[in-house]
């Protein structure tokens, strides 16, 4: 007979609540929540309080296993940026099978209370935009190519049609509209962000758009993007979908939004550079999303 | 690195037990009022 000795399991300290708690990205969940939000408000049905509440913690869970899951692939390329050194993976607070499995199990539960709560059509459409995120966006498009964030953006545009599906149970012309809006507004959002941290993408080899293609034609594109992302956003008026109240202010926010963007367009980088004109789009850019959606809400509450 | 000892470790585990045993009693009221909600939806 042999005697097996095994070595004593070492003891490892579990992570904190609290990192788990960081790789949902609840800043990013932010806009996410707010967004859905107002697509929910901006339905032509009323939820129940509770169901609402129901739909957009749903949506703010899946976010946030979204937002794991991307962690949990990316930890490698995480630890090579300054910005997101300090996250739990990279500054090893805890072990990738642990945030995987958050992840998952996350992202599980969100789409089961959607359906269970909430109804089955907003649960489809938050599967597709979790798999959308982690799948399409994290794993295959954005360490391969510079139109990256371009697709990526979808993921972060389904919160409106979330929000709509949660309340009407069905799709509808206006938030696929707001889709498009957050959609086309994410190019010029992301690659005004690019142009004055490019450094730190360069050495963490994430092919953004700066990086490969050069600083011309991403301006360019911050330029071309803003034409159809505009249309996107005053359509809903002129198609009788909303009143003058959001007609009136997406013309002037985006009319700000298309001198900023044009500003950047036709620039070029001096030496010693401030890169003001593109700190101002990229915070603008911001405050548009949050504006737009707060005027469509207010746009229904008078005119319903 | 130190190795972690016990006290530490179980005040982990204490900290992460009581933030779930907040999370399932949460859940457990949201979906007792889904319930409540559901019904009263099903009698109109």
């Amino acid at each position: 007979m042999t005697i097996v000795t095994t070595a004593e399991p070492t003891l490892t300290l579990p992570a904190e609540w609290r990192d788990f708690l960081a790789l949902t990205k609840p800043r990013v969940m932010t806009l996410v929540v707010f967004t859905g939000l107002c697509g929910m408000l901006a339905a032509p049905v009323a939820i129940n309080p509770i169901l609402g509440f129901t739909a957009i913690l749903c949506i703010a869970l899946g976010a946030g296993a979204a937002g794991a899951l991307n962690q949990w692939y990316e930890a490698d390329l995480d630890a090579k940026m300054k910005r997101t050194l300090a996250r739990p993976l990279p500054a090893g607070r805890m072990d990738k099978q642990s945030a995987l499995h958050f992840g998952v199990g996350l992202a599980i539960f969100s789409v089961l209370l959607m359906g269970v709560g909430v109804n089955w059509i907003a649960a489809a459409i938050l599967t597709v935009s979790i798999l959308f995120y982690v799948l399409i966006y994290t794993v295959w498009l954005k360490r391969r190519t510079p139109q990256n964030i371009v697709i990526g953006g979808a993921a972060g545009a389904f919160p409106p049609l979330i929000g709509w599906a949660a309340a009407t149970g069905d799709i509808a012309l206006l938030p696929v509209l707001l889709f498009a809006l957050i959609f086309l507004w994410t190019p010029p959002h992301f690659w005004a962000l690019a142009l004055f941290v490019k450094t730190d993408y360069a050495n963490a080899g994430v092919p953004m758009l700066p990086v490969v293609a050069g600083e011309r034609t991403t301006r360019s594109q911050i330029g071309l993007y803003t034409i159809p992302m505009a249309i996107a956003a005053i359509a809903p008026w002129p198609l009788g979908l909303t009143g003058a109240i959001y007609g009136i202010a997406a013309i002037v926010l985006t009319g700000i939004f298309a001198l900023l963007a044009v500003q950047v367009a036709t620039r070029t980088t001096q030496a010693e550079d401030a890169m003001k004109p593109e700190k101002r789009l990229f915070a603008w850019s911001i405050l548009y999303l949050f504006a737009m959606f707060g005027a469509l809400v207010v746009d229904r509450w008078v005119f319903a | 690195m130190t190795e972690p000892n016990e006290t530490e470790i179980r005040a982990r585990q204490r900290s992460r037990a009581r933030v779930v045993a907040l999370l399932l009693g949460g859940f457990a009221l949201l979906m007792f009022a889904i319930t409540i909600v559901k019904i009263q939806q099903g009698w109109q």
